[in-house]
């Protein structure tokens, strides 16, 4: 199954589905040495981002969270790809500065779709979701 | 996004990775934000220039980038560093920080970008004119030009500013256009504005209500620089105002039908600094909030050659300021009343919660809006004459 979204930041990746319905923000949310989300309450505290494709509403936070997208990616730490609901400069900028592929508005409410674990590609130069 | 054929070589990165990179920052912000092309900008200013707000993270993006070869196409300056890059020992600032800052600073010198640090470039003769496209971070710079020079810039974020510095465009959305550029709150001032304190006041109530409509003053009657920076200063912290119109002073004058009216008396403006002041004596009392003219620093250094302040106190400004207020003769009387003549930081920026102070006086709305939260700091909220004698 193909979903289509917009293209944000370029690349193509694929992995598990990691879902948040809330924001994430990366400065003080996620540890950019692990990977792993640190934010006291956050539905994914203690979850590995690792390689996955995160998919959440919006970034949220401190500009900084940016650079701490790039810290993941030079740690091997960061996220496969990014789907947002509705994208924001923090996490464009992060995933354009880190390599990481990106989309957002997929015009279908994305959490009824995906479920945690799927394994789906996410095209950023097409904008496109393929599920597997 | 239509681009155009450099643009578009940028983006294929024919002119290299970080105009590559940067490139597809400014396309995806127009895409976000509805921009259907660039526009040129003639100057850049970015933020994220503390060691203490980038961190680690931020120093390893900026040497990551200059290493990629990035460099500007346009003048291109820094917001306020965390420290006064010549007298940083002095002051108490700790050396690992020290030697991060200059990192930092570092790393934007070889991007061809210069290390004035300031947040009233206004001041040192950058001042783009009416109409001018720029691509500003620091949110009062903002205000300032966007308001009182006419001049047109969204509120730019660190790497949005780069980008644009680096590939010499920005998308066109927002601010950069005509339709846009309209209050939404018509703002009448019943009460007779006097000091800079008075005008931070005002700021720091009117940001809160406005949030991010943009405000038109009727009412005001001064059209002194140093109280309108202080007055988009505030704004811009307590709500995010990065534009405001102010009848017969700024060069521009737009409101909705619809706007949404209030009125400011000499009520709203006691409460208002009642509430920001916690009236207790400062360790240290800050001026230069944005950063200080060669007006104001006179005033200063005639104020306290008259009699010394009961406690030390910085004069935060630009460097080039800095020493033509030396050429002045301002300094001298400065340092003899127990005084600094601080360049390159401020108050907010740098470690003060490190440096051993916990009650910093200011006569800056803005100042009092983030002393508490950025640095620990209690706030002594009134003007000079006031806070550098309690």
């Amino acid at each position: 199954m193909k979903i289509k979204a917009r293209s944000i930041a370029r690349g193509k990746a694929s992995g598990e589905v990691l879902m948040s319905k809330d924001p994430i923000g990366f400065l003080g949310g996620v540890d950019p040495a692990t990977g792993l989300v640190m934010e006291k309450g956050h539905p994914l505290e203690g979850k590995s981002i690792v390689g996955k494709v995160l998919v959440f509403p919006n970034g949220k936070g401190s500009t900084v969270g940016s650079y701490v997208m790039l810290q993941l990616a030079k740690n091997k730490k960061a996220p496969a790809a990014i789907i947002n609901v509705s994208a924001e400069p923090i996490i464009v900028v992060g995933a354009i500065i880190s390599k990481i592929p990106m989309v957002d508005r997929t015009g279908q409410d994305i959490f009824e779709i995906l479920k945690d674990g799927m394994k789906v590609e996410v095209d950023g130069d097409s904008g496109q979701i393929t599920i597997f | 996004m239509k681009l155009t054929k450099e643009e578009q070589q940028m983006f294929n990165g024919e002119m290299g990775e970080a105009a590559q990179q940067s490139m597809e920052i400014l396309v995806a912000l127009g895409k976000i934000y509805g921009a259907e092309k660039m526009v040129e900008i003639s100057s850049a200013q970015i933020s994220g220039v503390s060691y203490k707000t980038i961190g680690q993270a931020g120093l390893e993006y900026l040497d990551d980038l200059a290493r990629k070869g990035a460099r500007v196409k346009i003048p291109t300056f820094l917001n306020p560093a965390g420290m006064d890059v010549e007298q940083w020992e002095e002051m108490r600032i700790p050396k690992d920080f020290a030697k991060k800052q200059l990192e930092v600073l570092d790393a934007y010198g070889k991007m061809g970008i210069m290390k004035t640090c300031t947040c009233t470039p206004y001041f040192i003769g950058i001042r783009p004119k009416k109409g001018e496209h720029v691509a500003w971070a620091e949110s009062s710079a903002v205000a300032f030009c966007n308001s009182v020079l006419g001049a047109r810039t969204n509120r730019e974020g660190g790497p949005s500013a780069l980008a644009g510095a680096i590939c010499g465009v920005t998308p066109e959305y927002g601010l950069h256009k005509d339709e846009n550029r309209v209050a939404k709150l018509l703002v009448t001032v019943k009460c007779e504005l006097k000091t800079v304190a008075d005008f931070g006041a005002l700021g720091s109530y009117v940001g809160k209500m406005a949030k991010t409509n943009y405000p038109a003053f009727e009412g005001i009657k001064s059209n002194k620089e140093e109280h309108l920076k202080v007055l988009g200063a505030s704004m811009a912290a307590t709500g995010s105002v990065p534009l405001f119109f102010i009848k017969g002073v700024t060069p521009e004058w737009n409101i909705a039908d619809d706007a949404q009216r209030i009125e400011i008396t000499e009520k709203e403006l006691k409460a208002t600094r009642a509430e920001i002041d916690s009236k207790l004596k400062p360790n240290l009392v800050t001026i230069g909030c944005p950063h200080a003219s060669l007006d104001e620093i006179g005033q200063i250094a005639e104020m306290v050659s008259k009699k010394k302040p009961t406690c030390e106190f910085w004069v935060c400004t630009a460097r080039k300021t800095k020493e033509d207020a030396i050429k002045k003769g301002y300094e001298k009387p400065i340092l003899a009343a127990g005084g600094r003549i601080v360049a390159d930081t401020c108050m907010v920026v740098c470690p003060l919660e490190q440096m051993g102070y916990q009650i910093t006086g200011t006569n800056s709305g803005k100042a009092a809006a983030y002393l508490p939260n950025l640095c620990k700091q209690r706030v002594a909220f009134g003007d000079a004459e006031d806070i550098l004698y309690r």
